[in-house]
């Protein structure tokens, strides 16, 4: 790619000395990208947009909350009612929570599918789950912050996950809180994290970013770009594909904020934070439900360790087995399109994640169809969710025979494209 | 495909074609949607709908005698309020409107000549002008002065001296009988 010539002098004599003009022609113009990118591709510039919204929204929010256990309920509706435009920004980060995990989830999903994890974009990948790490401890601190029912109660079962560690788990417990019990010091604690954390995730999606710019878009073939005709600029072609996107997710987005504002809340959160009363029926975001079902499919001690612990690990275990991904795959193929079986195993595990969601969303002893424990249904998920991660993955690529592999993109394109008139 | 962009069917003579058409409209729409959606982010920092419920004040004039001045809080702001001697009200009318430098005449600036009510902000950057209380200094015209930056205002909250460039202002207010007055 050549460095452009700019013709405008001021951009020509800043260009000089910080060649920022070139670096975004370079990132996001000429950028070249696989020509063959179907939507599934749409969702990590569609999650980069939802962060810079979440981060405007959040800090006009942070004008008008107050973080103290006396006045943080009273200060999210006074910013409900009183405050201009305080029902719209509240609503749109509140439901940009549940959008920007729909839309990162999806991401995530489109990565296994076409094993876009895999050699040379492993970093990429790890950063990528350090994203989602960081997201999900942001989402859970941000729930606390109105001082509801259920942001209190959130607030004391996941802190006390870490009493769960072996003898220092009470003081790590009381260390987080800063005191015996989720309380003042806690919220604000939570309020300067939750502040802080989205510019850490903007930092390591630059990162992110920085990968993915070294060896490119992978695409749904999964096979590497071998020269310009396999490529297309970044602009217009994909900017105006995500555009659209974009424009289709603000459609779903605000339709949740305008008609059904509070369809992914639980009611009892409008209910000021009691300490002396729990609700009746404890649950996470939904976001967080598959690993809630996780945590709690441990009932049972093995050997010396209790169960407790066991959950907590295993929760935690189900996200930071991800890093490992890129080496538990042994296969060579990327795109599931052209491996037969792993297409197969990818929607169970897929299934598998809903239904641990179904689970975690549920009573813990609740039946289904009133004859089989959910508990159970949740274990055998539990247990199916590793297994494809340390069985699946890495025999499927000893034993699965995967299809002919195009020759290139642009050769893959070209023959699926029907013949011109007259050429037959 | 990227390939095929060579020949724009739709092109005209004068070098326009549907194309430039589509990129002004689509520019324009997201143009226009960018500016209105920063409405809400400006608004929101407005005063709320709370704060503006709290824009009158009651005062009760009876408790203060002749001479006296009493500072009361509307909309965050010091008001001055005060009950003026037949001396100070004297002065007030007698100044020539050529010794002003905001010349205002002190009856337009009192809705009863014993009770003046001001806004006991200095119009330079905003200080507490002295004054209210007996014994701080009142200024060369012996009505308030400024301790920032020496501005000096007379019996009738005028600006006489220093770097002040108006009169204090007079703030909207009403009398709801003899001895009480609504501010805002």
């Amino acid at each position: 790619m050549a460095t452009p010539t700019w013709n405008n002098p001021i951009v020509k004599w800043i260009d000089y000395r910080l060649p920022v003009f070139s670096f975004m022609h370079h990132e996001l113009v000429d950028y070249p990208t696989p020509r063959n990118l179907n939507y599934w591709w749409n969702f990590g510039s569609l999650a980069g947009i939802v962060l810079v919204i979440m981060i405007a929204t959040g800090i006009w929010l942070a004008m008008h909350y107050m973080p103290h256990v006396d006045y943080a309920f009273d200060s999210v509706e006074r910013i409900m009612r009183d405050v201009n435009y305080g029902w719209l920004l509240r609503y749109v980060h509140m439901n940009g929570g549940s959008m920007f995990f729909i839309v990162v989830y999806i991401h995530v999903f489109r990565g296994l599918y076409y094993g876009s994890y895999k050699n040379p974009r492993e970093i990429l990948w790890i950063m990528g789950v350090f994203i989602l790490l960081a997201m999900m401890a942001t989402a859970f601190m941000g729930y606390v912050l109105p001082w509801g029912q259920m942001s209190f109660w959130a607030a004391t079962v996941i802190t006390s996950l870490f009493s769960a560690v072996p003898l220092v788990g009470d003081a790590i417990v009381s260390w987080l809180w800063g005191g015996f019990a989720v309380d003042n010091p806690t919220l604000n604690r939570f309020f300067s994290l939750h502040y802080l954390l989205p510019f850490i995730i903007f930092a390591l999606v630059f990162v992110h970013l920085w990968a993915l710019h070294v060896h490119k878009s992978s695409n749904p073939l999964g096979i590497d770009m071998k020269g310009p005709q396999d490529s297309i600029p970044f602009h217009p072609y994909y900017t105006i594909k995500d555009t659209f996107g974009l424009g289709v997710l603000m459609v779903i987005w605000m339709f949740f904020v305008f008609f059904a504002p509070n369809f992914f809340l639980e009611p009892d959160n409008y209910i000021e934070a009691n300490p002396l009363v729990t609700p009746a029926h404890i649950v996470p975001e939904w976001y967080l439900m598959p690993f809630y079902a996780i945590l709690r499919a441990i009932t049972f001690d093995i050997w010396f360790i209790p169960a407790k612990l066991i959950g907590v690990v295993a929760m935690f275990a189900s996200i930071l087995i991800l890093l490992f991904l890129p080496w538990l795959d042994t296969s060579k193929v990327r795109s599931a399109k052209f491996r037969p079986i792993y297409k197969q195993f990818f929607w169970i595990f897929f299934v598998d994640c809903l239904i641990l969601g179904w689970i975690g969303a549920n009573p813990p002893d609740a039946l289904f169809m009133d004859t089989v424990p959910l508990l159970i249904i949740g274990q055998i998920g539990t247990a199916y969710y590793f297994l494809h991660f340390v069985l699946v993955f890495p025999l499927l690529g000893w034993l699965e025979r995967p299809r002919m592999v195009p020759e290139s993109i642009s050769a893959a394109v070209v023959a699926a494209e029907p013949p011109a008139p007259g050429s037959v | 495909m990227a390939d095929s962009t060579t020949a724009d069917p739709g092109a005209t003579d004068d070098g326009e074609d549907r194309r430039d058409f589509l990129l002004i409209a689509t520019s324009t729409v997201g143009a226009v949607g960018t500016a209105l959606a920063c409405w809400p982010f400006i608004d929101f920092m407005n005063p709320s709908a709370d704060v503006l419920a709290l824009s009158t004040t009651e005062v009760d004039l009876s408790p203060i005698e002749v001479g006296q001045s009493i500072t009361v809080v509307w909309q965050g702001k010091p008001v001055f309020v005060r009950r003026r001697t037949a001396e100070e009200i004297e002065i007030a009318q007698a100044v020539p409107m050529g010794d002003l430098i905001e010349p205002e005449e002190d009856g337009a600036r009192v809705q009863k000549a014993d009770w003046l009510i001001m806004i006991g902000v200095c119009t330079h950057l905003g200080c507490i002008p002295l004054g209210q209380r007996s014994g701080e200094p009142k200024g060369e015209f012996d009505g308030w002065f400024c301790p920032c930056h020496g501005s000096h205002y007379d019996t009738s909250g005028r600006i006489r001296k220093g770097p002040a460039p108006n009169n204090l202002p007079i703030p909207p207010y009403e009398f709801l009988d003899d001895t009480t007055i609504k501010i805002g």
